[in-house]
């Protein structure tokens, strides 16, 4: 491929998008201002710290995540933009990451903060800080089945009450379940797997 | 005893019969014409499928209301929600019986001299109808559109009682051909001495309609269909036909009550008298017609009102001014002199 | 006593289940209304009725193969979803893309924009009354979809973006169509406005209606026109700009109040401000190829990326984790439109029935997005 684009366009330098995409690189951010500022404001908070695409996430212990949300939110962080779940299956440090990404309107910076959890944790629940984590802690709670504690109002959101499953688990099958509502037992079989074409395979 | 026969029974039969089926005719069409007019309005070209023009679509819609399964809820009232249709459209077709299309006997059914109160009492039957088809329904969207519908009906009669009034004073008389007759001697039409009655008049007579910019009973996006939201068939036809036989009514009155009726303009001015050649019949369904496009043209252009609002349009403007414009109009003619 | 007044007069609470077949609810939302004859004392949003599982599909998928699927999240601005998706995929990748690629990818999403806005005017117009506006506005948005079709063949679901680039480059005669269609543009809108800004019902439909402040805007963590509607000048094309947003001229519209009027103010100078964009596209729009060198098999390295676009709507943003396979592991999509609706209970208490339309109309929100 880049051979006969040499052929195509011999000698002019190149455009930097006709050359081979160089992908960013993670870098460690503990010396990040952004990170300092938290450091400083919560000592020892931030188990690990990374840069990556210009991006800064840290990794905070889950006992202090509730001193590092509200540090945050008093710093400025008064956006919270996405909060969101992350499934590693069968990672020894806790199966869960629970995505904080959140937002300063001063300078415009946005840190993402992450906890790891492992399966039938309960991770304190943001409302308070910021109102607009109900819905989202609702939807966590939906798709991986993290329950967050002190919520007002943990119920499913997408899917129906009585829904048996999070969806977006790692080991919930893609081709869904028997949700009790199948129609057609023959083509979708009970307990999910891959739909079966009619007539046999 | 053939004569009498003739007089009393055959030739007032024969007279309603026509009027009834003109006015569902015209009701029919006046839908056509509504939709024709606001597809225009709209940039668009509106039925032009049925017939030519699409001058068959009354006709079509007609023809699928009777054939439609006629529905009933399985919790509605029964007797009631059957009632509902019959007790709207029962009173918006009487009141053509005292309507005067022209000056001769032969375009009137009959002549009461009470004929505006009979008008004004039969047409509040209508509400009747409408709250009772909305309860009936059992459901909650057209219960709201019932309760509605109501208030709104009621707190506008008020209004628009005032507004009749007016014309009352200026005609003395209830009798509607004796209105027209009146302003024949006067001169003008009263819409020039009550203009202030007339717009309170027409105003009401658009939220008694139920129509846009007061629309709310059976506002779509609100209510879903409101207290028709669960008839269908014929049940539904007859609220639909009510409506629109409404309009021609409330059009009608203030054709009647400020624009002269049959009359030509200016009856008295003599140098106009070459309009005598459109007949009086004629006069009437034009100065009719527009009114109704006023009623078309209204929900071609306004967005609808928020009940509140509406209830303080009718309380808190409509029913002071038609007051005041009561006391002032009243004051004029007791003048010496002061007769219109 | 207080037990006869309160059978007389007070009367008991109604539950109205508003949806989710209602013809104003904008598609599949249920709403739980508590009212008090017309008044709301509470409203439940129930959601969800339109879950497709795509955040699960795009596990499953191809990079490219997941451009398509974002067409059907916000179904009414496809360009911007593609153009989310495949933004994030170049961050991931460090791919820069050809000058000619970003301003073709700018003026499909304006246009879209405006489109989306046409909608959402349409249907806000048609919830609170007004019938003729509707059409008005969807004459010019079917314009902007035979421009579309002409680009890419697909009037909804554009699918109109790739990773490195766009697809195609303009069909021929293009840029100028789309130049006659943008000159017209502010003159239609100047219609629409007559037809609505100072009309008296409107105004009282709209003014103090469903009002949040600055403050609390924020809180609910709302983005796009109602954010805006409240006073705060914020805009990711302005404070995070992708493609060559940097280059044109534009300018945030702002409201004070934060109600449903001035929200309706923002979006109609926003269509405005997005034929100001295009103007400068189209008079800047450079030569050259539309696709960046990309490798055939799009395999992004280990890592996670958050990249977002303002959508038609508010803050579009995808969250990609990359294993480092061709699939991603997870996509998180941030739908502005499920994050604004959260704020509807905020908005309608205390109103009458008839605000809820104005309010979810005022939102703006689709429920393929909220529900994915």
């Amino acid at each position: 491929m880049s051979e006969e684009n040499k052929v195509q366009q011999p000698a002019p330098p190149k455009m930097p998008w006709e050359e081979k995409p160089v992908p960013p690189q993670p870098q460690d951010a503990g010396e990040h201002p952004l990170v300092r500022e938290l450091e400083a404001a919560v000592p020892g908070a931030v188990v690990e710290a990374l840069e990556f695409a210009g991006q800064v996430s840290v990794v905070v212990a889950l006992d202090g995540l509730m001193a590092v949300l509200s540090a945050l939110k008093g710093m400025g962080y008064r956006f919270l933009v996405d909060l969101t779940a992350v499934d590693w299956k069968d990672r020894p440090e806790g199966r869960f990451d629970v995505v904080y990404w959140l937002h300063r309107h001063g300078d415009s910076a946005r840190l993402r903060v992450k906890v790891r959890v492992a399966d039938g944790v309960e991770v304190p629940s943001a409302v308070e800080l910021w109102p607009t984590a109900n819905w989202m802690e609702r939807e966590v709670f939906d798709m991986f089945g993290i329950y967050f504690a002190n919520h007002p109002n943990l119920e499913r959101i997408l899917t129906w009450e009585g829904f048996s499953g999070h969806p977006l688990r790692k080991d919930f099958p893609i081709e869904g379940i028997d949700t009790g509502a199948a129609v057609y037992p023959d083509i979708y079989p009970p307990g999910g797997g891959p739909v079966k074409p009619k007539g046999g395979a | 005893m053939n004569e009498l026969l003739w007089t009393y029974v055959g030739w007032p039969l024969l007279k309603i019969l026509v009027i009834l089926l003109a006015l569902v005719l015209l009701a029919a069409y006046l839908s056509w014409f509504e939709r024709k007019l606001l597809a225009y309005m709209q940039i668009r070209l509106g039925p032009n499928r049925v017939g030519p023009k699409g001058w068959l679509q009354p006709i079509a819609d007609a023809l699928k209301l009777f054939v439609k399964e006629d529905l009933t809820p399985g919790f509605a009232e029964k007797f009631v929600f059957l009632l509902g249709p019959v007790l709207i459209i029962v009173p918006a077709l009487v009141v053509f019986s005292v309507i005067p299309f022209g000056p001769s006997p032969h375009l009137f059914i009959t002549d009461v001299n009470i004929g505006v109160l009979f008008i004004l009492a039969v047409s509040s039957i209508g509400v009747y109808g409408i709250i009772l088809g909305g309860w009936a329904s059992n459901n909650k969207f057209s219960l709201m559109g019932g309760l509605r519908s109501a208030a709104q009906m009621i707190s506008y009669e008020v209004p628009m009682g005032f507004s009749v009034v007016t014309v009352l004073i200026l005609a003395k008389s209830l009798s509607l051909v004796r209105i027209v007759e009146a302003q024949k001697q006067a001169g003008l039409w009263f819409v020039f001495p009550g203009f202030v009655a007339f717009l309170v008049y027409f105003i009401c007579g658009v939220a008694e309609t139920n129509r846009n910019p007061f629309d709310l009973p059976e506002a779509e996006s609100e209510l879903v269909a409101g207290y028709h939201t669960e008839y269908s068939g014929m049940k539904f036809a007859f609220y639909f036909l009510a409506e629109y036989a409404n309009m021609v009514v409330v059009s009608s009155l203030a054709t009647v009550m400020f624009f002269g009726g049959w009359l030509r303009p200016f009856p008295n001015v003599s140098a106009l008298a070459f309009l005598d050649v459109i007949p009086p019949l004629v006069w009437f369904l034009l100065k009719v017609a527009f009114f109704l496009f006023l009623y078309i043209w209204f929900r071609g252009t306004f967005p609808r009102y928020r009940f509140d609002q509406l209830m303080g349009i009718g309380w808190k403007v409509l029913l002071p001014v038609s007051l005041v414009n009561l006391l002032v109009v009243a004051y004029f003619v007791s003048l010496p002199g002061g007769q219109v | 006593m207080a037990d006869l007044q309160a059978t007389l007069l007070g009367g008991e609470e109604m539950e109205v289940s508003f949806g989710p077949q209602h013809p104003a609810t904008h598609g599949v939302l249920r709403l739980l209304l508590k009212v008090d004859g017309e008044k709301i004392v509470d409203a439940k949003p129930i959601i969800g009725y339109l879950h497709r599982g795509t955040e699960k599909l795009f596990e499953r998928e191809t990079y490219p193969q997941c451009i398509p699927h974002t067409d059907r999240m916000d179904y009414t601005a496809a360009a911007t979803n593609n153009q989310g998706f495949v933004g994030a995929v170049e961050k991931l990748m460090g791919i820069t893309i050809p000058p000619r690629a970003a301003y073709i990818r700018m003026i499909l999403a304006e246009l879209q924009r405006i489109a989306s806005h046409i909608i959402w005017l349409a249907t806000h117009a048609l919830d609170i009354g007004a019938v003729t506006p509707f059409f008005y506005t969807f004459e010019e948005r079917e314009k902007i979809l035979d421009l579309f079709e002409e680009y890419c063949g697909a009037r909804l679901t554009l699918n109109t973006m790739r990773i490195g680039g766009v697809p195609w480059d303009l069909p021929e005669g293009w840029t100028h169509r789309c130049r006659r269609f943008v000159d017209e543009l502010p003159k239609k809108i100047e219609d629409w406005e007559r037809l609505l800004t100072n009309n008296r019902i409107w105004k009282a439909r709209t003014v103090g209606v469903g009002v949040i402040d600055a403050e609390k805007a924020i809180a609910w963590g709302l983005t796009g026109p109602p954010l805006r509607g409240s006073g705060v000048a914020w805009d990711i094309r302005k404070v995070f700009p992708y493609d060559h947003y940097n280059e044109v001229e534009f300018h945030i519209p702002t409201g004070k109040n934060g109600d449903t009027y001035d929200r309706y103010l923002v979006r109609m100078e926003e269509m405005r401000q997005s034929v100001r964009i295009i103007r400068q596209c189209l008079d800047r729009l450079p030569d050259g190829p539309v696709m960046a060198w990309v490798p055939k098999v799009i395999r992004p390295p280990k890592g996670e990326v958050y990249f977002s676009v303002e959508g038609p709507k508010g803050e579009l943003g995808y969250y990609i984790v990359s294993d480092g396979n061709v699939t991603p592991y997870r996509v998180r999509v941030r739908p502005p439109c499920f994050v604004n609706l959260q704020a509807l209970p905020e908005l309608v208490k205390g109103h009458l029935v008839a605000d809820v339309v104005a309010v979810i109309g005022t939102l703006d929100i689709v429920l393929g997005e909220i529900d994915r």
